[in-house]
């Protein structure tokens, strides 16, 4: 493979046109924007950058200790299987918004599902 | 080589190191994650002097404009001095000038500041009483030549400090003052930008505040204040607003009632809704929301979703309840 997943989808400036339409839709998704009251919107959406470049394979230094750390006080809230599917929908559909091909989302899922278990405290 | 100064202690920076690098190096505790200057979670601060430009990428213009910085992507090029944690700051001495009633339960408090103390118009202070009781408020107006500050204050029902501060605080009173924080304060970035200031209560004074600022600047795009409480009483500088509706063409003063009694002079509805009825697509605008947290709250998250960016929303959730 020439290019890196990273590289394919567009890089730091995909990820800046992505997190946008991405945190919209996570807001406005009923399954889960309960998870997000309270949270300092202005420092959501950095984190939100962060999972976008880790999802798209960019360059990150995170553990799957910070994953289980970062979501620990949601998995308390009942956080579970359902809501990390949501994100994940809600994460492809964004992608498909931007023109982003079937088979790069998929592997964009594919990068995301080895995190559920950490983000789910499993 | 350079040096980093924080708390009066030095620290070198090794050639190639960044500030995150250096204080890690040096056991300081600072909070970090992705390393990358993305997460902003190594965010601080060095108040004199101005950071290097991509040390603040992805940084609103407030926050730049306060030196804030991201420490993992700051390779310094000078010496600093560092704030990691705002609160550590010290109080300064200051003098109560005056102190007049707006309302029934609400004071304008005005303090004479020293020379040197250097705020915008809508960030907020720390006062303590001399037994150590502190609260914050924000400052309403711009700076001027007698070094004043204007502070409004409510009295909340059984609130120490601000019972206090209506009985007891009188013209001349010593008190002791930490700041400024925060960044809801005006930045001149495009002058036409529509301005939309939403506040409940004493949320009027920042809001005030960025609104002196931005005409006092020369702001030409239309400025929207709506500002909201349950009953008339809760309302103030109602006649200056109009007044100043009336002589700067581009300021609209919307004052709105949520009580279910009808007030000819005044908006019925609660004052975000009506914010947001009027402007329903928000894509092009800088809003300030201020007062209540579940107003704040609520209505940042709608400004969003009207398709306002999060860096032209800025926000100042007040305590209700005082906490000592």
């Amino acid at each position: 493979m020439s290019n890196s997943l990273f590289e394919k989808l567009g890089g730091e400036a995909a990820v800046d046109a992505a997190v946008d339409v991405f945190y919209r839709k996570v807001l406005a998704d009923d399954r889960i924007n309960d998870f997000f009251d309270g949270v300092d919107m202005a420092s959501q959406i950095a984190k939100q950058k962060s999972f976008l470049t880790m999802a798209f394979g960019g360059p990150n230094n995170y553990t799957g200790a910070d994953l289980r750390s970062g979501h620990a006080h949601l998995v308390e809230r009942g956080l579970n299987d359902s809501h990390f599917d949501a994100v994940v929908e809600n994460l492809g559909a964004t992608l498909t918004e931007l023109g982003v091909s079937d088979e790069l989302i998929g592997e964009v899922v594919n990068i995301c599902e080895p995190a559920r278990n950490d983000v789910l405290g499993k | 080589m350079t040096t980093l100064t924080l708390d009066s202690q030095s620290y070198a920076v090794k050639d190639g190191d960044s500030v995150l690098t250096t204080l890690l190096s040096n056991n300081i505790n600072i909070p970090y994650a992705c390393q990358q200057g993305i997460c902003q979670s190594c965010m601080i601060r060095s108040p004199k002097q101005t950071p290097p430009a991509d040390s603040q990428i992805g940084l609103s213009d407030t926050q730049q404009a306060r030196n804030c910085f991201l420490a993992c992507q700051c390779h310094p090029t000078e010496d600093m001095t560092l704030e990691i944690d705002a609160s550590s700051q010290d109080f300064v001495p200051v003098t109560v000038k005056s102190i007049q009633a707006l309302t029934d339960d609400v004071i304008e408090l005005i303090l004479s500041h020293p020379e040197d103390f250097d705020f915008r118009a809508g960030q907020f202070i720390n006062l303590k009483r001399h037994d150590g009781l502190a609260r914050s408020y924000s400052i309403a107006n711009c700076r001027n030549s007698d070094n004043t500050l204007e502070l409004h204050i409510r009295q909340l029902p059984n609130g120490q400090f601000s019972e206090w501060a209506h009985k007891s605080l009188k013209a001349g009173d010593p008190i002791e003052m930490q700041g400024p924080f925060g960044d809801c304060f005006y930045v001149q970035n495009d002058p036409a930008q529509p301005l939309l200031l939403i506040g409940t209560g004493t949320g009027l004074a920042p809001l005030a505040g960025v609104l002196f600022d931005a005409l006092a600047q020369g702001h030409t795009g239309p400025i929207n204040l709506f500002h909201g409480s349950r009953e008339p009483n809760g309302l103030y500088w109602i006649e200056k607003l109009r007044a100043l509706e009336e002589s700067v063409p581009n300021f609209h003063y919307h004052p709105c009632l949520s009580s279910d009694t009808k007030h000819p002079d005044f908006q019925s509805g609660r004052v975000h809704e009506e914010a947001l009825r009027a402007f329903p697509d928000l894509k092009t605008f800088r809003i300030f929301l201020c007062g209540h947290p579940s107003m704040v709250k609520e209505t940042q998250r709608q400004a969003y979703l009207s398709g306002a960016a999060l860096h032209n929303i800025f926000a100042d959730a007040f305590t209700v309840g005082e906490v000592s």
